[in-house]
């Protein structure tokens, strides 16, 4: 019954929403290049199912190596900056200036710099659009670190890397998957920006682009339909990954 | 009138003798911290000596350096002068012979109770069988009345449960020295009661010399052998009182006349020590 509930509700939610669109689209009497339907989207897939295939999967490694990055890259960081009081008021400014770039304006800066290197430069937006949160929240987990908590530790004579491993990165990882969930959407958008402003032939971004050059305006949502179910896709095995390593954070509903 | 002998401050040198006999030897120990708007003096002539087994409880004003005393003896900061001597050794760094407990439990949300229990024994004992890290903490817990909540979250159990399990944790090494930084502070008063006749059966089943701080002054009474009264900020050992009353308290032996005048004493104690005339109110 429980798990019945917790797959019914979302399925039910996303039908209902389908429903609204498609009825939105027939009243209003709008014609697909205008705003497609849910109901043209099946023709759609069927005709390019192949290219969608490639796409999604061009889409979805590169995604998932630049978060990788962003993990690997933000983990570091954080610690950096959860553990030394100077490096935190070094790095703080520096990453706030970078976060508020917009990463548009980096394609082309990306494109000059390593010119050809696609894929590497899709997987480089997808990690530096990403890595932020990740950062922060394992910096302000580890430096809000309550001392009794290392005091328990230190007070036996363990050092600070038995000190990080028991105790402050086993009680940062909530913050962490927070964080990481908020980047599995980031590094999505990261990954679609290259593939759409700086054209390439490769992912879902460059078949949404063939959709507009041809005026296929369904085969443009389903292109948008088939990254929101990657995202939904990726952020649930976050969340898997989450139940796994940090399960002990979920409260019982009460 | 408390039928013990009460020794005025001290501030000599250790002696060699001192140090063999008392298992913590505090002497003369001053310290301050540097704030903003120059140095502030917490510790200025502090002397306790805890002979072996025995329980000293410390008493004060709020904000009178107890909590930098139970860093310093822990090892984890040094004295700016004085010394902090523990089973003969002077104290410079962190030593595995010693146990803490905070008013918070600071218990692990991610380790069952029992590998809570377990944590000391995983830095201090790295080779000791999983096995019998398992049997020490599971007698404990027994102990302390927690048999049955092993594989509990500490998010399950109650305020005075977390606090017997974080006590549990801090002797499970079987340190030589426990170090008690008002453990019972955030319990209401029936809890506390029962965990004081916890911390009472303990002792009686496991060898160690403990220093409590507290606020209350019941429990310094009920638990200690000694009582230390710390004047207000910076503190130094003001009064020292022998707690005669036999080793099998129970919560009853509070409302005798030998009880009763004990706590009068220290509580003119604290007056005193928080700068107000002990005859006024």
């Amino acid at each position: 019954m429980e798990t019945l509930r917790k797959i019914a509700v979302p399925v039910l939610a996303i039908a209902a929403f389908l429903a609204v669109w498609e009825t939105l689209v027939r009243i209003n009497g709008w014609p697909d290049y205008v705003m497609a339907s849910p109901s043209d989207l099946p023709a759609a897939y069927a005709r390019f199912w192949e290219l969608f295939l490639i796409g999604a999967w061009q889409t979805l490694w590169r995604t998932v190596a630049g978060l990788a990055l962003a993990v690997v890259f933000g983990l570091l960081l954080g610690m950096i900056m959860g553990f030394s009081r100077i490096m935190r008021d070094a790095l703080y400014p520096l990453l706030v200036g970078f976060n508020a770039i917009p990463k548009a304006t980096l394609v082309p800066v990306l494109a000059l710099l390593f010119i050809g290197q696609h894929d590497f430069n899709t997987v480089m937006m997808a990690f530096l659009i990403s890595f932020f949160p990740i950062a922060v929240s394992v910096g302000i987990g580890l430096s809000t670190l309550e001392p009794e908590y290392r005091d328990i530790l230190r007070s036996l004579g363990a050092s600070r890397f038995t000190i990080f491993r028991k105790i402050a990165l086993p009680k940062t990882l909530p913050e962490f998957f927070g964080a990481l969930k908020v980047s599995v959407t980031l590094a999505f958008i990261g990954t679609n920006l290259v593939e759409i402003v700086s054209p390439h032939g490769r992912g879902l971004g460059a078949l949404f682009l063939s959709g507009q050059t041809n005026s296929n305006y369904p085969l443009m949502f389903a292109v948008l339909i088939a990254l929101a179910v990657l995202g939904i896709a990726l952020y649930y095995a976050v969340v898997a990954l989450e139940r796994t390593f940090a399960g002990w954070a979920e409260r019982q509903a009460t | 009138m408390t039928g013990g002998p009460v020794p005025g401050p001290r501030l000599a040198p250790v002696d060699a003798a001192r140090r063999m006999k008392n298992i913590i030897e505090i002497s003369g120990v001053r310290h301050a911290y540097k704030t903003k708007s120059g140095p502030l003096p917490v510790l200025d002539g502090l002397d306790i000596s805890v002979p072996e087994g025995e329980f000293c409880a410390v008493v004060g004003p709020s904000g009178c350096g107890k909590s930098t005393l139970t860093r310093l003896v822990a090892g984890l900061m040094k004295p700016d002068a004085g010394e902090v001597w523990l089973d003969g050794q002077k104290v410079t760094s962190p030593r595995k012979t010693v146990g803490m407990a905070f008013q918070n439990p600071v218990l692990l949300e991610w380790r069952s109770i029992l590998d809570n229990v377990i944590l000391p024994l995983e830095i201090v004992a790295p080779s000791m069988p999983r096995r019998d890290r398992i049997a020490r903490a599971e007698a404990l817990l027994e102990m302390v009345g927690l048999a049955g909540f092993e594989a509990k979250r500490p998010s399950e159990l109650s305020g005075g449960m977390r606090q017997r399990a974080s006590l549990c944790r801090a002797i499970v090494h079987k340190p030589d020295v426990l170090i008690m930084d008002e453990p019972f502070g955030a319990l209401d008063n029936f809890t506390r009661e029962d965990l004081w006749q916890t911390m009472r059966d303990l002792r009686a089943k496991e060898p160690f010399t403990a220093v409590l701080i507290t606020h209350d002054l019941r429990e310094s009474v009920f638990l200690g052998d000694q009582v230390v009264v710390l004047s207000g900020r910076p503190a130094r050992t003001q009064h020292i009182l022998s707690v005669d009353l036999p080793q099998d308290r129970t919560i009853d032996v509070l409302y005798t006349q030998k009880a009763a005048a004990m706590l009068h004493v220290l509580r003119d104690q604290i007056k005193i020590a928080q700068g107000r005339n002990p005859e006024a109110a």
